[in-house]
């Protein structure tokens, strides 16, 4: 009776996931009518406007990545050293995106940095640009927050600070080659999914116009018929290896290890 | 330690260590977001208003939050249904153990694999062309669209957004099932409990608060996506979300202010399942400690 | 027979043979403790008497009845468990009354069965806690409270106290005993602690690979070990190779002293055997009634208080003693030469 129904809710999700996952995979293949071939990927590879939008979400995605770890590292560090008070007020902010859709972030930043106001961010493309980093960094901020506090719970935090002061280390040897090293695995699980999530973001970016991928796809998506599911393929590629990533830098950092 | 009398009069030196972080988040979390909630309670001149919460009330805004949250109801709790069901089998139940791991694996991977491209999975496997319909017609002589199936409609943004609800309720009720101790089971039933007891009068209340904080999660997490369901129906369909992006694109509604209003019921309605969340979490979390 | 009877008890994991020929008879009102090493069966035992794992062979009867193809459920057998067990989401007194409820007992017995238990564990202001709320002692008293409310026929304590602080251990397992007594219930107690195990049971069974491998009270179990395992296991030991001398005689030779022990050895004239000596066997200086002597070298001392522990070198073996402290005399130096003595009455001869 178990049995049956684990089995049975085990064979029914697993067919619900696999379909999709069939579906794209096929349909990609099938550009040239009659054969299986991989004309899609080249067609979207091929593509300039993939290439310049992939490039500059790639591109987005990394400074990201170093402003989120420079903004998240040195915060969650002081507050656990020096303001251990504030760690509620801290955790509840940095959850406060997951509670506010992003499109209503962006629309607060449209409104908040246009040309006319006291920051007129979106007056120039690379202020936008910058505005959209915010918006990617405000996004990652409940991941990356909680990934690095997280891995500053493993290690004493305290101790360590005075260890290494007793040393001699002032504060950013104390950052860049003790605490960085320690949540290294950490950081990088938070990088990862920082990659994955701004890679296909497309709410922020197309409210922003700017030529990210997000909007590529969904422009494609309108027009073509083959190419968008290569695109889907591809974009579950990334995807799957950022996870697989975040696994493999979990593993090798021992302290983050979970005991089951 | 912050309080000993050195400390004390270092404390505004100690502050400036959080300054970057508030200063980040105040502009561009806190201030863009109170921008919009302040403007929901304005007229265009600045004077304040309940006029735009009040002028909300029409058939047209009023259906499209309507459609979000039925959709994000019941994506929420098949999710909840379905993602719970497989996460019993490979934990308390007595499905293949194995398969633990690669189902977890995956889960997160699905979890964030949403937006557009998941949008793109769905069209080229149910969509009108997509493999499955063909497939149907051609071998079966079942045509989906004759039965009144599109996934252009709630039931496909349903059926779409469970790609990512159910990777996330396994992956956030795993740890809680596997929070269930032996010991209870055994205990129960030493105590003369047969299984299904066990269910109903310990490990089902056990689980409670999480699997409703959960759907609460879920329910708030399908409220706010915007990518899937463009790429999935264009602008064509009246929900929530579309609708402010085609406001913030073109002012569809005519008055900017009824737009921060629409915003505002977005994130009074997210707010209250966020809260509900945390809520029955903490609930949930004191008895296991 | 026995009240609670297990014969010829046989379990195999695998490959793995946990328990091996397993039987014993325990009488009403008895406290019985499965003593051993942890992987020695014991806990797989205490299982299957419970019903949480099945016999390969073997009976199991509780007042005459085979109770081995019952459910747990069925069985009318209390049990505690190491971790706290108690139910996160019921207060104290739902959690005692959660068998009462089961058993579909009526709410007032009930209410009245759980103010009795809750007084019998000295809780009686607990009942509208939680769990999480509790020490973890007192977590502990309302796990056994929850077995005991339903009136079991037998008892199981699956190490019930080795999660806890070693003060509340020691008073814990007093106040256990003291209510086992009152109530006169029939317990098993699986337990790797040797003092637990010594100070509160009846009888001790003393497990090793599956195997019993000595029965006995714990005066009989600490004297008198049958085997080189129960003897290491229980207690702390010294041992001197020696030589039989004259069997019949009871005549060995250790360290270059021939003396007798007073009964018949197995062993044939000149073969090898191991002789035992607890530490509070062995004496410094001459003694009254301790008629063998040794020269010896001190090569520890440890000061622990009350007593003091000493390290010797004798007949070629190292020897663990202990003495009682006295003001008037200072323990020895490391590197003093000294005699130690001791009765062959209290040696004990190993076998294997």
């Amino acid at each position: 009776m178990t049995r049956l129904w684990s089995y049975g809710a085990l064979a029914i999700g697993i067919l619900y996931f696999l379909l999709p996952l069939y579906g794209m995979s096929e349909f990609s293949l099938r550009m040239i009518r009659g054969e299986y071939s991989l004309q899609a990927y080249y067609v979207v590879l091929g593509d300039a406007r993939f290439q310049a939008t992939f490039g500059y979400s790639v591109l987005m995605a990394l400074v990201t990545i170093v402003f989120g770890v420079l903004l998240v590292v040195p915060t969650a560090f002081w507050v656990r050293l020096k303001l251990p008070g504030l760690r509620p007020y801290i955790e509840f902010i940095t959850l406060l995106p997951l509670v506010i859709p992003s499109i209503v972030i962006v629309f607060g930043y449209i409104r908040l940095y246009n040309t006319s106001s006291w920051l007129p961010l979106t007056g120039t493309a690379m202020g936008t640009n910058i505005l959209l980093m915010f918006g990617y960094a405000t996004l990652a901020l409940p991941y990356m927050y909680r990934a690095v506090d997280t891995g500053l719970r493993t290690i004493d935090v305290a101790t360590l600070t005075e260890a290494a002061q007793s040393l001699g280390a002032g504060w950013s040897v104390i950052l860049a080659r003790i605490i960085l090293p320690n949540v290294l695995g950490a950081v990088l699980s938070g990088a990862f999914l920082t990659f994955a999530i701004v890679i296909g973001e497309f709410t922020m970016a197309a409210l922003l116009d700017r030529p990210a991928f997000g909007p590529y796809m969904q422009l494609l998506g309108a027009n073509r018929a083959y190419e968008p599911a290569a695109l889907a393929v591809i974009a579950f590629a990334i995807t799957w290896a950022c996870m697989g990533l975040i696994q493999l830098v979990t593993r090798f950092s021992k302290h983050n290890r979970v005991a089951r | 330690m912050a309080n000993s009398s050195p400390a004390r009069r270092r404390l505004p030196l100690t502050w400036l260590g959080v300054v970057p972080f508030f200063v980040f988040v105040g502009l561009f979390l806190l201030l863009p977001t109170l921008y919009i909630v302040v403007g929901a309670f304005r007229t265009p001149g600045g004077e304040f208003t309940f006029d735009n919460i009040i002028a909300l009330n029409t058939p047209s805004i009023l259906s499209a939050y309507w459609v979000s949250i039925k959709i994000s109801f019941w994506s929420a709790l098949l999710g909840c249904l379905i993602g719970f069901a497989m996460a019993a089998a490979i934990t308390v139940g007595k499905g293949p153990r194995w398969m633990r791991d690669p189902l977890l694996t995956f889960s997160g991977v699905a979890s964030n694999f949403a937006g557009v491209p998941l949008a793109f999975a769905f069209i080229a496997t149910i969509g009108p062309a997509g493999i499955i319909t063909l497939y149907l017609r051609t071998e079966f002589g079942i045509n989906l669209r004759l039965m009144g199936f599109n996934l252009l409609s709630t039931l496909g943004l349903v059926i779409t957004y469970l790609f990512f609800q159910i990777p996330l309720m396994i992956l956030i009720i795993t740890p809680a099932l596997d929070g269930l101790k032996r010991e209870w089971r055994e205990a129960a039933a030493i105590l003369g409990a047969t299984n299904a007891q066990y269910w109903r009068k310990v490990a089902f209340p056990i689980l409670f608060p999480s699997i409703l904080g959960t759907m609460a999660l879920l329910f708030a997490n399908a409220f706010g996506a915007v990518a899937t369901a463009i790429a999935l129906t264009g602008p064509s369909l009246n929900i929530a979300p579309i609708l402010l992006y085609a406001q913030i694109r073109g002012d569809v509604l005519g008055s900017p202010n009824l737009g921060y209003a629409l915003a505002f019921g977005m994130i009074v309605i997210t707010g209250v399942a966020n809260t509900a969340y945390i809520v029955l979490r903490a609930r949930s979390e004191r008895w296991l400690k | 027979m026995a009240f609670l009877d297990i014969s010829h008890l046989e379990k195999s994991f695998g490959l793995l043979r946990v328990v091996k020929d397993f039987s014993l008879g325990i009488d009403k009102g008895e406290f019985i403790s499965l003593l051993g090493p942890s992987g020695c069966g014991k806990t797989t035992v205490l299982r299957m008497v419970a019903g949480f794992e099945s016999p390969d062979q073997g009976a199991i009867t509780v007042d005459g009845a085979n109770i081995v193809g019952l459910k747990p459920n069925q069985r009318k057998i209390g049990m505690v468990f190491q971790a706290y067990a108690l139910f996160p989401n019921l207060t104290v007194a739902q959690n005692v009354a959660f068998g009462l409820s089961i058993a579909g007992v009526g709410r007032a017995e009930a209410a009245e069965r759980v103010a009795e238990m809750l007084a019998l564990i000295g809780l009686p202001d607990k009942g509208p806690s939680y769990p999480f709320q509790l020490s973890g002692g007192q977590q502990q008293r309302v796990a056994l409270a929850r077995a005991l409310a339903v009136r079991p026929k037998v008892l199981l304590l699956d190490e019930p106290l080795s999660a806890l602080d070693a003060k509340i251990r020691v008073s814990l397992r007093t106040e256990i005993r003291e209510i086992q007594q009152r109530l006169g219930i029939t317990t098993i107690f699986v337990t790797h602690d040797q003092e637990e195990a010594l100070s509160i049971s009846d009888r001790i069974v003393v497990m090793n690979g599956g195997i019993a491998e000595q029965v006995g009270a714990p005066f009989e179990i600490y004297n008198r070990p049958n085997t080189r395992f129960v003897a290491n296991f229980v207690g702390t030991l010294n041992t001197l190779a020696g030589v039989v001398v004259d069997p019949a005689a009871g005549m060995v030779e250790a360290g270059g002293r021939q003396f007798a022990l007073g009964r018949a050895l197995d062993g044939a004239r000149g073969a090898a055997l191991t002789l035992a000596l607890r530490p509070e066997a062995v004496h410094l200086g001459r003694a009254p009634g301790r008629e063998v002597v040794l020269p010896a070298t001190i090569t520890d001392v440890h000061f622990l208080g009350s007593v003091i522990r000493l390290r010797a070198e004798a007949a070629g073996a190292s020897l663990s003693l202990d003495t009682f402290n006295r003001a008037d005399t200072p323990p020895p130096a490391v590197g003093a030469t000294a005699e130690v003595s001791f009765s062959a009455a209290d040696v004990i001869v190993l076998g294997d």
